[in-house]
């Protein structure tokens, strides 16, 4: 692949400091439109900077929440540069929305499974166009044509003379050379590191205790918070009597907000001492009867309406006047908590003229800002330490802890580091949105689809993250799964209708959009499979002949997973198939449901096609990881609301799944040149309908509301 | 009041109430924070460590009880032998993801490896379910206490 550069429209390179070679390069397309229209200053968006000492440094704008992006991206950039992984070496990109904004998003963020995507094209670029700089460098001081001079393992070499130059030695005058006119992006077959099994560059340090996360943050001096906030959402606090918390050894003050109480100590332990001392009123607020019952409510009767139309092919409604048969449900999806390992914290010292942030977030240039925005101090006054993610899943997407941690912050001198308890974390986090759908079909006399009418109603989060996103009722993400199906299907007819839930903020959740969209799609296609009496696998089958790649996977997971074997009695398997994140992935799931309704998944099969894999052992491990995710949500998760107040407090009664329940996980990987899909999510949605499916063959119910729990017992 | 305790060898002093948890005080006091907060209620294993070679939720252990006895936590883990190979399989097949919880698997699983070298898997699901991972890296560290006990086989000192 060739690919024409041109010093404004995308590429430069500059002497940096201390003489090395830095290429900036933009990956946003809005910034290079702009940048073509006006020809003015160049603003990069990520940097390599090569130095005399040969070290390489990528500025690094995503954010490492277990994903691999540390390793995965690295690998863009050594492949074409011809170098070692072990020499990239990683920066944390600091908060800047122009230079990091993500080029999917528009925002600084680390999400939506996209950061392969987004830097497939501009990183391996980068890394070329600095390769052919450094090759032309060489070329230029032997005096030969640089088309007999190659770049090899961080070196340029010239084989006729057997004459080598490291990088580092001709990193300063590269820095000088011209910007190529074309650069050549390697051939998938000349692939040396793409496609292979990298190690891990976090691994070691996950492994013996020195990987440091925001909660892990020590500035000198600090002290520790822990906070008790309003139990119903829009509360305040009415009085606080903190005569025994101050009684606490240790503890150094209590902090009063509107809305949210902390104790300010030397330690944790302390600092919760402290906490369950003091005895807070509360006033309730407008929330104070709330229940989930009511919301729900809410939901299943705005269905009632016509919404935004999402997508409309055909004519359901002639389509449904032929029919044969009619087939009619209706699903919802409860409110999830994300449950990181790392309980929300942020680490903040205030002072009179900026402000210092430790923390691990998903959008750093949001955490800047909404420290400005609460101490009212300039952006270039906020200073924010990015760390290592101990599971964002989407929560650190948002930046309510940061504005949180600096509300409390501002009235304590010196850094002090926020906290929240598990339960703190669990009843004030934003929540994967409850969902309603009605759908309804028709078959003909075949029993195949010939109409399909979905209308579904709940939170955009797109609409308050992003809301430029959000136009004609709709957004891209909380229709993803719910329309542009795999199937051909000749009449189709989805709409949506925003319905937020007053008095509980929602967020982006693992696999987002698709997390409902695709449990509620993928469990009604195996229902009219069902009316028509036909098996699950060769009824998808027959209708993705338009959709070979997703017909591929489906054959693929279903032969794999020993599709049609016999199976003892209470076990059944479950197929789903999905193309969510530009990501083909279909899973069988083999599930064992007792007598008293127990569901125990037992095994599940994945069959991928992600196009190019970067790091394959990478993308074994999301898989893994999102459908062990997915299982633990589509068995046990809900949270609910009763009375304004979020009732599951910890891993009691928000259940995930443990290593006694983990099943056994295949993972089958179609080889592919296609570009990159995404894959931290997919296997999240996937899961669901698998095992929903499953249990439906093992046990004829239909499960029509997450969570399981016991519905599958014997009535 | 005063405590000292012995904590990876080293005999440390720290000045907090009798019931201050010993999570606090390795991490707030002591400074070593490879030791990690999950749920503060002996529910997800994060807080793990070793006390007198028992694997034990430092979120819920007073700073009192600990008097006298042997604290090791990750920092130190890898200098036992079955500490050793645990990490090291835990490298060679990828098991972190996100990687907060892993202290606490890590300290888990060296703890089961040294009394059953040879752990079946039900002594895995057993030694393992107290510790939650968000990541669902549960098949690779089935995999890896069993990699790190083949080693153990081989290896004469034993864990």
């Amino acid at each position: 692949m060739t690919v024409h550069l041109s010093r404004r429209q995308f590429l430069s390179a500059s002497a940096a400091l201390g003489g090395g070679l830095l290429i900036g390069f933009t990956t946003s397309p809005s910034i290079r439109n702009a940048e073509g229209a006006a020809a003015a200053t160049f603003t990069p968006n990520a940097f390599i900077r090569i130095g005399g000492d040969g070290q390489i440094v990528l500025t690094m704008p995503y954010v490492e929440m277990g994903q691999g992006t540390y390793t995965s991206i690295p690998m863009l950039i050594a492949e074409e540069l011809e170098v070692d992984l072990k020499q990239v070496r990683l920066e944390h990109a600091p908060p800047n929305e122009k230079l990091y904004a993500n080029p999917l998003l528009g925002v600084q963020a680390t999400g939506n499974s996209n950061a392969i995507r987004g830097s497939w094209q501009p990183l391996r670029q980068a890394g070329a166009a600095a390769r052919t700089l450094l090759v032309s460098a060489a070329a230029k001081r032997w005096n030969v044509d640089p088309a007999s001079c190659r770049a090899q393992s961080g070196e340029v070499r010239h084989a006729p003379t057997g004459r080598r130059l490291k990088y580092g030695e001709l990193a300063a005058d590269a820095a000088r050379m011209p910007i190529p006119e074309k650069t050549e992006l390697k051939q998938p077959k000349q692939f040396k590191l793409i496609g292979t099994p990298a190690k891990r560059l976090d691994t070691p340090s996950k492994v013996d205790g020195t990987a440091v996360y925001g909660i892990d943050a020590r500035p000198a001096g600090v002290k520790i918070a822990t906070l008790a906030q309003s139990p119903v959402f829009g509360g305040r606090v009415k009085s606080v009597d903190d005569a025994k918390a101050r009684a606490v050894k240790g503890v150094r003050q209590i902090v009063r907000l509107d809305d949210a109480v902390a104790v300010v100590a030397d330690h944790m332990g302390a600092a919760k001492k402290g906490l369950a001392a003091l005895a807070i009123e509360w006033d309730d607020g407008p929330h104070a009867r709330l229940d989930t019952s009511e919301i729900v409510g809410a939901l299943e009767k705005a269905t009632l309406n016509p919404g935004a139309v999402a997508q409309s092919i055909g004519n359901t409604g002639k389509a449904m006047a032929s029919a044969v048969t009619r087939v009619e449900a209706a699903y919802q999806v409860p409110f999830l908590a994300h449950a990181t390992m790392e309980p929300m914290n942020c680490t903040v010292h205030v002072r009179q003229d900026g402000c210092e942030i430790w923390v691990g977030n998903q959008a750093l240039g949001r955490a800047q800002a909404a420290a400005a925005k609460t101490t009212g101090l300039p952006l270039d006054k906020v200073v924010v330490h990015n760390h290592l993610i101990g599971g964002g899943f989407g929560r650190r997407l948002e930046v309510d802890g940061v504005t949180r941690a600096v509300q409390i912050a501002m009235q304590v001198e010196g850094p002090v580091k926020v906290v929240w308890s598990r339960e703190e974390d669990i009843q004030h986090d934003m929540y994967r949105p409850v969902f309603f759908d009605r759908l309804s079909a028709g078959l003909d006399d075949k029993g195949m689809p010939i109409a399909w009418n979905n209308r579904f109603a709940g939170s955009s989060i797109i609409a308050r993250w992003l809301p430029p996103g959000f136009n004609n009722g709709l957004d891209p993400d909380t229709t993803e799964g719910a329309i542009d199906l795999v199937y051909a299907l000749p009449n189709l007819h989805v709409e949506y209708l925003r319905v937020e839930p007053a008095g509980i903020p929602t967020a982006f959740w693992r696999s987002v959009g698709p997390s409902h969209n695709v449990f509620v799609t993928e469990s009604f296609i195996d229902e009219l499979a069902a009316a028509a009496k036909q098996d699950p696998v060769a009824y998808r089958q027959a209708l993705l002949d338009k959709s070979p790649r997703a017909k591929a996977v489906l054959e693929l997971a279903a032969q794999k997973a020993g599709w049609g074997k016999p199976l003892p009695a209470g076990v059944g398997r479950g197929v789903s198939v999905q193309f969510v994140f530009a990501t083909y992935l279909a899973q069988v799931a083999e599930v064992e449901v007792s007598k008293d309704g127990a569901v125990r998944v037992r095994r599940v099969v994945c069959a991928v096609d992600c196009g190019t894999v970067v790091n394959p052992d990478t993308v074994r491990a999301q898989i893994q990881s999102a459908v062990i995710f997915g299982i633990s949500a589509a068995l046990r998760g809900e949270i609910t609301v009763k009375d304004g107040r979020v009732q599951q407090s910890n891993f009691h009664d928000y259940q995930v799944l443990r290593m006694n329940e983990a099943p056994r996980i295949e993972v089958h990987i179609v080889s592919s040149t296609e570009a990159p899909g995404g894959m931290g999510e997919a296997g999240t949605s996937a899961i669901t309908p698998a095992v929903t499916n499953a249990i439906f063959a093992a046990t004829g119910k239909r499960i029509r509301r997450l969570p399981v729990a016991n519905q599958a017992a014997v009535a | 009041m005063p405590h000292t305790l012995t904590v990876n060898g080293k005999a440390r002093s720290v000045d907090v109430d009798d019931d201050t948890p010993l999570l606090w005080v390795l991490r707030d006091v002591l400074g070593m924070t490879g030791t990690k907060f999950g749920c503060g209620a002996a529910l997800c294993g994060a807080c793990t460590v070793h006390v007198d070679g028992a694997p034990t939720r430092s979120c819920i252990t007073s700073v009192a009880s600990v008097a006298g006895k042997k604290v090791v936590t990750i920092e130190a883990v890898g200098e036992t032998p079955a500490g050793r190979k645990i990490q090291q399989a835990w490298i060679a097949l990828e098991v972190p993801q996100c990687g907060y919880c892993q202290s606490g698997q890590i300290m888990s699983a060296t703890a089961l490896l040294a009394a059953k070298p040879n752990p079946t898997d039900s002594d895995i699901d057993e030694a393992m379910s107290g510790n939650i991972c968000r990541c669902g890296t549960y098949v690779r560290i089935r995999e890896g206490i069993k990699r790190a006990a083949q080693g153990s086989g081989n290896d004469k000192k034993g864990a």
